[in-house]
């Protein structure tokens, strides 16, 4: 018996001391630096315990502009690619002919580095000295003026961004969803053909609360990524995310390490502690919801 | 309301790259099923028959053929206009709604002049809910509860509507054996109780013998027998219905007719009339066997299997074209296990002959059967 109980843990061992290492104790380490009030990187030294920093973060212009953008972005982006996603999925499921070609054609953005979608949407969007953007031309033909959608205004800025993040992160549910749809037994369909139920209400008594579990996974999940959002602004935006007014709080976080005006890690580390009660509390509220309106 | 199958037929596309042939699933099926009756297709699995009653439903388009509802040619009128209910193989209940919410469905979906009030589906599925006697479990969802109550809201979620026709595919396959007796029992009393001309589909001839009112035995598509299930049992038409009734099966063996009498390799074991001699398939019922020490039919005895009102000896014969031989006779014989040999005697009308190439019965008379 005692014997098992070492080999058990011996069995976690790797597990735990990497989980240990870079997880748990950077999660200490950050909780840590973000209580310490002016720490100094280079003597490793702080003067007092206390909430300082947080005030700081919370006070900051910058960080209050990112934390608008993510808020933005993820109010935006959530409900409108969950909901595309479901649409497309079920449009694929009902086809039959090039389903296969259209369901590569739908999966060819998630294996498309992040960079290179980016230069794809600066040949739609970006204004330089030879053309608008492909865009732009779209709206000029119809009689509309040119806006510049990467240093132009903060909507148009916004709407690029949005556009883009919804791209981005389609393909994988239209993944998920369109497995959830091919789960859904039959019989049930067959069951409301025979009982005379019209196409919508099939859509919302039946498919809905069948691929209710898929899709309250993927509002969660897509809630947390959404809050994560940093590398997709760089994409479009530059590295300067303040300047361009669109920062998020994971690029503020990174701005305070390492930005031009970093060398804070006290600083960065609450921002983060604050992102991350952000993200815990959307996730509870989700998990409430989500229990409320799944019965099986 | 009576229901007429014309010369219905079912091809589907072969997804068989190297056998481009279409599949004939229901091959001409002709038949009248008349108004109220309880009638069982019955067959192995992939005869064809859940393909005929999803034609019959609506849910599968005929290739060729016609089916009529009472007068009423239905046969390209959609599903939801037919007015059938069906119960599914695995019931299809909705796993999100209560057991009210399910029955309560199918109304909610009726338009125009047929639109009921709440008040009124209620009263309607707590109708349908007490004739199938799960009036107090309408709050529970189908998870909680058990296989044969999920198989009862299946059905009351199929009558809420009072359907021309009632289709049940394979009603009592996820059933344990127990519950299997006790909702075919139930199944009939509904159906009595509506009148409701009802069509269900088995692979268990056991069932499909209990409870239809008439039995209809498929094979690759083909209808092979149509009759009172006591009828197709004592009369089969061919060696696969014969085989395919009755438990324990039938007992086959090697023979011919030579001269007046039946010979099961040496021995005659029947005098025969009316049959020109010929190699036969000989199948006798287990019911069939007398045991008596100068039967003309002898085997040798491998076991005697004591089932209280019966006895079930089990013996082998070379002629035989199964394994063993199983013979079924009254509890009051006794069997003399120290002697390797029993020899038996027959009982004419649970004799049946078969042409050994086409499987086809061969008709026969003997004296004993005029006695």
């Amino acid at each position: 018996m005692d014997k098992n109980k070492w080999k058990g843990w011996l069995y976690l061992l790797p597990a735990i001391l990497f989980l240990g290492v870079f997880m748990v104790y950077p999660l200490i380490d950050v909780l840590i630096y973000s209580v310490e009030e002016g720490y100094n990187f280079a003597s490793q030294t702080y003067f007092d315990i206390g909430f300082y920093n947080f005030s700081y973060v919370l006070h900051d212009p910058y960080f209050l502009q990112a934390v608008k953008n993510t808020f933005l972005m993820v109010v935006i982006t959530v409900p409108i690619s969950t909901g595309l996603a479901l649409l497309i999925s079920m449009g694929l499921s009902s086809i039959r002919p090039l389903r296969k070609l259209y369901q590569t054609v739908y999966f060819l953005p998630y294996v498309t580095n992040t960079l290179a979608v980016g230069l794809v949407f600066m040949i739609l969007f970006k204004k330089t000295a030879y053309t608008d953007g492909m865009v732009n031309l779209l709206i000029n033909w119809f009689g509309g003026e040119s806006i510049d959608f990467i240093d132009g205004p903060y909507w148009a800025k916004m709407l690029v961004m949005c556009i883009y993040i919804i791209w981005v992160v389609m393909p994988f549910k239209i993944l998920i969803l369109t497995s959830a749809l091919s789960s859904v037994n039959q019989s049930y369909y067959n069951a409301a053909r025979v009982d005379g139920t019209g196409r919508g209400r099939i859509f919302l008594k039946i498919t809905l609360p069948m691929i209710s579990p898929t899709v309250f996974y993927l509002v969660i999940t897509g809630f947390i990524g959404a809050f994560k959002q940093y590398s997709d602004a760089v994409a479009l935006f530059g590295t300067d995310l303040n300047a361009a007014e669109m920062n998020t709080i994971v690029g503020y976080v990174y701005d305070m390490l390492y930005g031009d005006s970093g060398g804070y890690p006290s600083y960065a580390s609450a921002a983060a502690i604050v992102l991350f009660v952000i993200v815990l509390t959307i996730t509870c509220i989700n998990l409430l919801i989500s229990k409320k309106h799944i019965h099986y | 309301m009576k229901v007429v199958l014309q010369h219905l037929t079912k091809t589907f596309p072969s997804r068989n790259r190297k056998n481009p042939e279409d599949v004939t699933a229901v091959n001409d099926f002709d038949f009248e099923i008349p108004d109220g009756k309880l009638v069982g297709l019955l067959g192995p699995s992939g005869c064809g028959k859940s393909t005929t009653l999803f034609m019959i439903c609506g849910l599968e388009k005929p290739t060729a053929g016609k089916i009529f509802f009472g007068e009423e040619d239905v046969t390209d009128l959609p599903v939801e206009n037919r007015g059938v209910g069906v119960v599914f193989q695995n019931y299809a209940l909705y796993p999100h709604m209560t057991v009210k919410q399910n029955i309560i469905f199918p109304l909610q979906n009726l338009k125009g002049a047929q639109k009921l009030t709440k008040v009124q589906m209620e009263q309607k599925a707590l109708e349908a809910a007490k004739l199938v006697q799960i009036e107090e479990l309408m709050e529970r969802k189908p998870s909680e509860l058990s296989g044969g109550q999920q198989q009862r809201v299946a059905i009351a979620r199929a009558m809420v509507k009072m359907p021309k026709v009632l289709l049940l595919d394979e009603p009592l396959s996820n059933l344990d054996a127990r519950l299997r007796l006790q909702t075919r029992e139930e199944i009939r009393r509904i159906q009595r109780q509506t009148g409701i001309t009802t069509v269900f589909v088995t692979h268990d001839q056991e069932e499909a013998m209990s409870i239809s009112d008439i039995i209809v035995v498929m094979r690759e598509g083909v209808v092979q027998q149509i009759g009172k299930p006591q009828e197709v049992y004592d009369n089969p038409i061919n060696l696969f219905v014969a085989r395919f009734l009755g438990t324990p099966p039938i007992n086959l063996f090697e023979g011919q007719a030579q001269g007046n009498g039946l010979y099961i390799g040496d021995e005659m074991v029947l005098p025969l009339e009316g049959v020109a001699d010929r190699e036969l398939t000989v199948g006798i019922r287990p019911e069939g066997f007398i045991l008596t020490p100068d039967g003309p039919l002898s085997c040798s005895l491998s076991g005697v299997e004591v089932m209280g009102r019966d006895i079930s000896v089990v013996s082998t014969n070379p002629h035989g074209l199964v394994a063993s031989v199983r013979s079924i006779i009254d509890a009051e014989n006794r069997v003399d296990t120290s002697n390797p040999t029993v020899r038996f005697a027959l009982k004419p009308r649970k004799v049946l002959l078969f042409d050994r190439q086409t499987g086809e019965r061969v008709a026969f008379q003997t004296p004993q059967m005029n006695r």
